[in-house]
């Protein structure tokens, strides 16, 4: 009886947030990637597409992410098992840089140059 | 979440240590499949970066110019090329169908059948319209403007094998998920969640949980896209 009665009390447990935030996070999703085709839209070039490309890209998948993906709602326990690994893609796309540089580099070097 | 014995536990870094050191399970709270999704969506994420880094990587070094996406991946509109158009819509529609899949798995919790099920199939709908796109853009690259894995008329070769291995893996991602999202829309207006029914292919109890653990990859579809629209189409 009383596991039956949980069991029923397990069945109506519900997250439910307003309907709104949904809806707000849509739009904010859809003027990021409308503010994105636009760096592109005015050929903006350099540093400074570089800059408003990646803060449009982080800002959008934090949205998703944190909202979307209920993470803003989670225990901190599952949050940071699924965020710490992400330091690990950093450092490697820290390693490929100064490799890509390099590789870069020594073909420019021997072609232009010579053995 | 709003599980009264959670309530009860402490929240933030103090939780986070009480969790570890429970003797317990970790993730309270989380249903095992829901844990399981996110232990795959992490593994999927390695994946897709290993991808993305290597396109960087390779995108550095070569000596020769490498195309320039806002004019490979132009689009006539009314006779003048647009750039990217094509692509801008893909994000919208995938970005809409993200959206459509929160609103169902919010509706899943709250056990409204008909509209969870509702937005579970406009889901699956602006999936395919996705997966479709990007068959006719895959199309115009490989007849109209012989763009190959080995070389393409722009500059860099490297390029089109780039380009088919992230944007198909990504591709097969979607057209996974748009499969699922049509089995799980029926199953959802059959009722097959209120009832419990048995799953066909699992024999477990099934709950509106799944639509929460459905929504995940599918969100995590849409990141993936965020991160190709930047680095792939953008950049």
């Amino acid at each position: 009886m009383v596991n039956q009665m949980m069991a029923e009390t397990k069945k109506e447990k519900t997250t439910t947030h307003k309907i709104g935030i949904y809806l707000w996070i849509w739009g904010l999703l859809f003027v990021l990637s409308f503010f994105s085709y636009m760096v592109d839209w005015f050929e903006f070039q350099g540093l400074l597409r570089w800059t408003l490309i990646v803060t449009f890209m982080l800002l959008k998948a934090g949205l998703i992410m944190s909202i979307f993906m209920h993470l803003f709602w989670e225990r901190y326990a599952i949050v940071n098992v699924l965020l710490w690994p992400m330091t690990a893609i950093a450092c490697f796309i820290g390693l490929m840089v100064s490799e890509g540089y390099y590789t870069v580099f020594t073909r420019l070097f021997y072609f232009v140059v010579g053995g | 979440m709003s599980d009264p014995t959670l309530d009860k536990l402490p929240g933030g870094y103090k939780g986070l240590a009480s969790d570890f050191g429970s003797d317990q399970t970790l993730f309270k709270g989380v249903n095992w499949g829901k844990a399981m999704m996110w232990v795959f969506l992490l593994s999927d994420t390695f994946i897709f970066s290993c991808f993305l880094i290597s396109y960087m990587k390779v995108r550095a070094s070569v000596v020769e110019p490498w195309p320039y996406p806002s004019e490979v991946f132009a689009l006539n509109f009314l006779g003048v090329p647009v750039p990217l158009l094509l692509i801008a819509i893909m994000t919208f529609v995938l970005i809409t169908s993200s959206g459509t899949m929160a609103l169902a798995v919010k509706y899943g919790y709250e056990r409204n059948r008909k509209l969870c099920a509702l937005f579970v199939f406009l889901t699956a709908l602006g999936g395919l319209t996705f997966v479709g796109m990007q068959a006719f853009e895959w199309t115009k690259l490989i007849f109209h403007e012989g763009v190959r894995p080995w070389g393409n008329p722009y500059g860099a070769a490297q390029f089109g094998s780039f380009f088919f291995m992230i944007t198909g893996f990504h591709g097969t991602h979607v057209s996974i998920g748009v499969i699922f999202l049509f089995i799980f829309a029926r199953k959802t207006f059959r009722g097959d969640f209120d009832n419990a029914r048995r799953g066909f292919f699992t024999s477990m109890k099934s709950d509106y949980v799944a639509i929460e653990i459905l929504g995940l990859y599918w969100h995590f579809v849409d990141l993936v896209w965020v991160f190709i629209f930047a680095f792939f189409y953008l950049w």
